[in-house]
């Protein structure tokens, strides 16, 4: 029960973090001309983003709480 | 090489695999073990929501407005970290309900009403017909395309041609056989289709592939990875914008619009509600699908902008449409094989998309808007047909085959106009349209039927105004100054200036007025009057879905009806042998209470349970209320109903609660009996063997009384050495029981312990001295080899006073009159100090030397014919020592003396626990 007490609060978190760094003002910082290893940052930025988000979703759900 | 034969015998034998998939998908659901009951396929099937607009859609909008693609599915991502709340609640209120729509759920949740129902589908089928039609005209454009491989020719779009010789034709009506042949083979009652969902999975998997394959080919093929792309780019500014910033035309409210909107048609798209709801094996999947499905997403995006911007460079200055680069990047580089992977890749985006969303509108079609009608307006005529099971699937093939008509019709009409390129976006606003109705009925009881309907009207209406017509006028269909003129030539009312609001894009527009206008009426409108009776039935089944409510449905029946009425009515609908089988299984479950005439309340619940499976459950409510004599429950009551139940709920939590209370004390009355019965065993062996060792000193002591008595003549010194063993044995005795006892207490953990840290050195001088009168009797010689300044142990004076003492008595003992000697040594070790005790007695023979430790037991004493010890002496030694983390030993042979160490750890940060613990 209280795992998925805490499983649960983690996926809620994840959406907050979710939704601060997917959108303004966090996007806008990254909104400028500047390159990555050769990638657009806002390309590299949101990709990175989205991907730490599907990370700890996974995290949330598939670890267990011991 | 890609000739029309090719490519139409390519897209059959795809669509033929398709089917296969599927018919054994449905083989094995038939036989139980079913191969979609997995969270990978589950998260797979909602790929659906990837269909052609992002499979060659994604490019062409990269290629306009750079990352201006993603928050389409940004929006599905944060949504499915909330998956594990709202798609939980909503699977489980459609499987306890045996909802099987969209429009279903809105229709039951607000009291089962037909109007809802029916609002909700209109408007479905109005915001997806568009979407189905951009379908089509993917996939006919993509094969006019391939038939002129390897010229990259773009359709001609003011060619207009008989509908007889236009391929979307022929695509629209095999999609809809191949729709008909998937969804409607038979009536299930819980609209499930496991064979539909194998092959969609299989399709997401296809177009995953396909597309990656491509984009990897792209980047790595035609340039040399990410970092040339975005290099080649730097040297056309015009391309530049497209990588560095949020595009102009969207800006951030459009970004932040589009994350809303995707992220509530992720939850509501009827497709989507079709597999991620109603198609659920196990709401255990919903788990590792929340963040699988997010990752297909991710994955399917990843080439997008490399395959936009390499198009844009490769194709610079020709007319090649960027929506179509996806296929013809390929196609320029004559990859025959990976062309007609990606015309495969698109095709499986089109039609799965079509498949399930044509599945969907046609089970709400024929429930929520057919069916209704067919009730109120021939009744008479349905009641004389006995099976109408036949006449459903007639209702919903007829209906899959309209809507994909409607679907080409509306493609054929558009065409190339605005209408089609804009139109995902508009339909996912019209689906927003219904998350008022549904958020609020999962999580506010007060919500009423009046309300959703005033809701969803006004949003309908201001969705349709503000962005629906206006797409119509830049298509050319309505005048064009209704755009810049408004309604009536009334500037606050123009369709994109809504009242005169700038500064937003169409979308946002749209969403900020729909959304005001809907979420406004429907709170507005609820909040007027109290909900109905049958409203607040259903807002609790909704509402309190999650928590253990048990059969409230069935308490909120009242009425008579007759078994074989409800068993005809059923029959009607299901066929005669699948409702004997479906009725018997629920006598059977309810332990055989079927045999009665008249229907109890569970019966009818179950009855119109099954019923609403098959034609919705407003439907199925009429049916069942004309067969049964119902006597309508006020609001009271139903409140009362529902209190009742709440409280037997909380009661029984009560009762659980103290259940579980009951059971851990038990367990601990359990565990303390264990160990009293341990400690009783204890004291029983204990007292065994002490009375037993009683008994030699009151013999002997009986004895020797006895002789004084008897024999009043006796010497003088016999009398005095008679008395003399009286009074060593009293002694013995009284060392006896004081050591029992002393043994006891340490045992049972209830001794004194006075841990101090204290000098060893000390404690064996202190010992040394007490024993020295025993030594000089037996006239033995004691050495001591007792170094300064060791470092202190913690440890009980007293009782070390008493290991040092029982020792030392121990070898005086043993010790040859006049010649023995006594050796005692104090050494530092690494883990403490030792303690050794050695003499030049006989020795203990080596199997001898563990029975010494052992209570009662005292062995091979040759020097006295009696035992003189207590034969405890040592234990009880023993248990001091290991009490304080050290250890007692004896090293010896037979004629070379024995030596008895111990051992007692350093006073450290470490030892205190040490002696807090109890090792009896």
């Amino acid at each position: 029960m209280q795992r998925r007490i805490l499983a649960g609060d983690r996926l809620i978190a994840t959406f907050l973090i979710g939704c601060v760094l997917f959108n303004y003002p966090l996007l806008s910082l990254f909104d400028r001309p500047l390159a990555l290893f050769g990638v657009p940052l806002i390309y590299a930025y949101v990709f990175a983003a989205w991907a730490l988000v599907v990370g700890l979703m996974a995290w949330a759900i598939e670890r267990r709480i011991s | 090489m890609l000739e029309a034969p090719v490519v139409v015998t390519v897209a059959l034998v795809y669509l033929g695999l398709l089917f296969a998939v599927a018919w054994w998908g449905d083989k094995r659901a038939d036989q139980g073990r079913s191969i979609i009951a997995n969270p990978t396929i589950y998260a797979l099937s909602m790929a659906v929501y990837c269909t052609t607009w992002t499979f060659y859609g994604s490019v062409g909008r990269a290629a306009v407005s750079g990352i201006g693609f993603l928050p389409v599915y940004l929006g599905p991502t944060l949504v499915m970290a909330l998956g594990w709340f709202l798609l939980l609640k909503m699977v489980r209120i459609v499987k306890a309900n045996r909802i099987t729509s969209i429009a279903d759920f809105i229709s039951s949740r607000y009291g089962k009403s037909h109007r809802l129902g029916g609002l909700v589908t209109i408007i479905a089928v109005l915001g997806i017909i568009p979407y189905i039609a951009l379908q089509l005209k993917a996939v006919s454009g993509t094969v006019s395309l391939l038939l002129s491989y390897p010229d990259i020719v773009m359709p001609d779009r003011s060619a207009t041609m008989s509908v007889a010789a236009d391929m979307s034709f022929y695509i629209a009506l095999i999609l809809a056989a191949f729709t008909i042949v998937f969804g409607t083979r038979h009536l299930d009652a819980t609209e499930r289709h496991e064979g539909m969902v194998a092959a969609i999975a299989f399709e997401s998997s296809v177009k995953l592939v396909a597309f990656v394959t491509v984009g990897v080919f792209v980047t790595y093929g035609m340039y040399d990875g990410f970092g040339d792309i975005f290099e080649h780019i730097a040297t056309h500014p015009e391309l530049r914008r497209l990588v560095t910033a949020i595009p102009s035309g969207q800006g951030y409210t459009g970004w932040f619009s589009l994350i809303i909107l995707s992220g509530l048609a992720v939850l509501f798209l009827p497709r989507q509600f079709q597999v991620a709801v109603v198609e659920n094996v196990n709401e255990a999947h919903l788990k590792r699908a929340a963040w699988l499905f997010p990752l297909y997403l991710l994955l399917i995006n990843v080439f997008v902008l490399p395959i936009a911007l390499g198009g844009l460079l490769h194709f610079s200055g020709q007319a090649v449409d960027a929506d179509t680069f996806v296929l013809t990047l390929p196609m320029s580089q004559r990859q025959q094989g990976l062309t007609l992977l990606v015309f495969i890749g698109g095709l499986s985006a089109g039609t799965g998309m079509v498949i399930v969303e044509t599945i969907a509108l046609s089970t709400m079609v024929c429930n929520d808007l057919v069916m209704p009608l067919l009730l109120r307006r021939k009744a008479a005529a349905l009641e004389e047909r006995k099976d109408l099971s036949g006449l459903l699937l007639a209702i919903r093939r007829g209906a899959i085959v309209v809507i994909l008509l409607l679907g080409y019709l509306y493609f054929r009409l558009a065409g190339e106009a605005y209408a089609l390129v804009a139109i995902g976006l508009i339909s996912f606003s019209a689906v927003a349209q219904f998350a008022p109705a549904i958020i609020g009925g999962m999580y506010w009881r007060g919500g009423t039927r009046a309300g959703a309907l005033a809701g969803l009207s006004a949003g309908f209406l201001v969705w349709g105004y503000t962005l629906l017509l206006p797409s119509f006028a830049k298509s050319g269909w309505l005048p064009a100054d209704f755009l810049t003129q408004g309604l009536f030539g009334s500037e606050l009312l123009r369709p994109q200036q809504l009242f005169g609001l700038t500064g937003m894009d169409e979308i946002s527009h749209c969403l900020f007025w729909s959304s005001l206008a809907n979420i406004g009426a429907y709170l507005g409108v609820s909040l007027l009057r109290p909900p109905l009776a049958a409203e607040a039935t259903q807002a609790t089944l909704f509402v309190d879905a999650l928590k253990e409510t048990g059969p409230v449905g069935a308490a909120l029946w009242r009425g008579r009806a007759q078994v074989s009425d409800l068993r005809e009515l059923v029959g009607r609908f299901l066929g005669p042998t699948r409702t004997e089988a479906a009725f018997a299984a629920f006598a059977r479950r309810r332990g055989g209470k079927g045999a009665a005439l008249e229907a109890d309340a569970q019966l009818v619940q179950f009855a119109e349970s099954l019923l609403a499976g098959a034609i919705g459950s407003a439907s199925a409510r009429v049916m069942v209320a004309s067969v049964a004599k119902e006597e309508p429950l006020s609001l009271e009551e139903v409140m009362h109903i529902l209190d009742e139940a709440s409280q037997l709920r909380t009661y029984s939590r009560e009762l659980e609660r103290k259940s579980r209370e009951l059971t851990a004390a038990t367990r601990e009355l359990q565990d303390a009996n264990a160990r009293l019965q341990e400690l009783d065993k204890v004291k029983d062996d204990i007292m065994s063997s002490v009375t037993h060792e009683l008994r030699t000193p009151l013999t002997s002591i009986r004895a020797f009384s006895e002789l004084l008595r008897d024999d009043p003549k006796m010497h003088l010194a016999d009398r005095e050495r008679f008395l003399g063993l009286i009074v060593s044995e009293t002694e013995r005795l009284t060392r006896l029981i004081n050591q029992t006892l002393d043994l006891a207490k340490i045992e049972s953990g209830r001794a004194d312990w006075n841990g101090c840290e204290l000098d060893l050195k000390e404690v064996v001088e202190q010992s040394v001295a007490a024993t020295s009168q025993l030594f000089r009797e037996k006239g033995a010689h004691v050495e001591l080899d007792l170094p300064d300044n060791l470092p202190l142990i913690l440890a009980d004076r007293d009782r070390l006073v008493q290991v040092m003492l029982n020792l030392l008595s121990n070898a005086v003992k043993f010790l040859p009159p006049g010649s023995g000697r006594v050796h005692v040594v104090l050494r530092a070790l690494a883990e403490g100090l030792e303690v050794s005790v050695a003499d030049n007695g006989p020795g203990i023979r080596a199997e001898d030397q563990a029975l010494i430790f052992e209570k009662f037991r005292q062995v091979g004493d040759t020097m006295t014919a009696k035992p003189s010890g207590t034969g405890l002496g040592l234990p009880i030694s023993r248990r001091i020592v290991e009490h304080f983390g050290g250890r007692l030993w004896v090293e010896s042979a037979p004629g070379e003396g024995a030596t008895f160490r111990f051992t007692l750890p350093y006073a450290g940060p470490a030892e205190p626990a040490a002696v807090a613990g109890n090792p009896a």
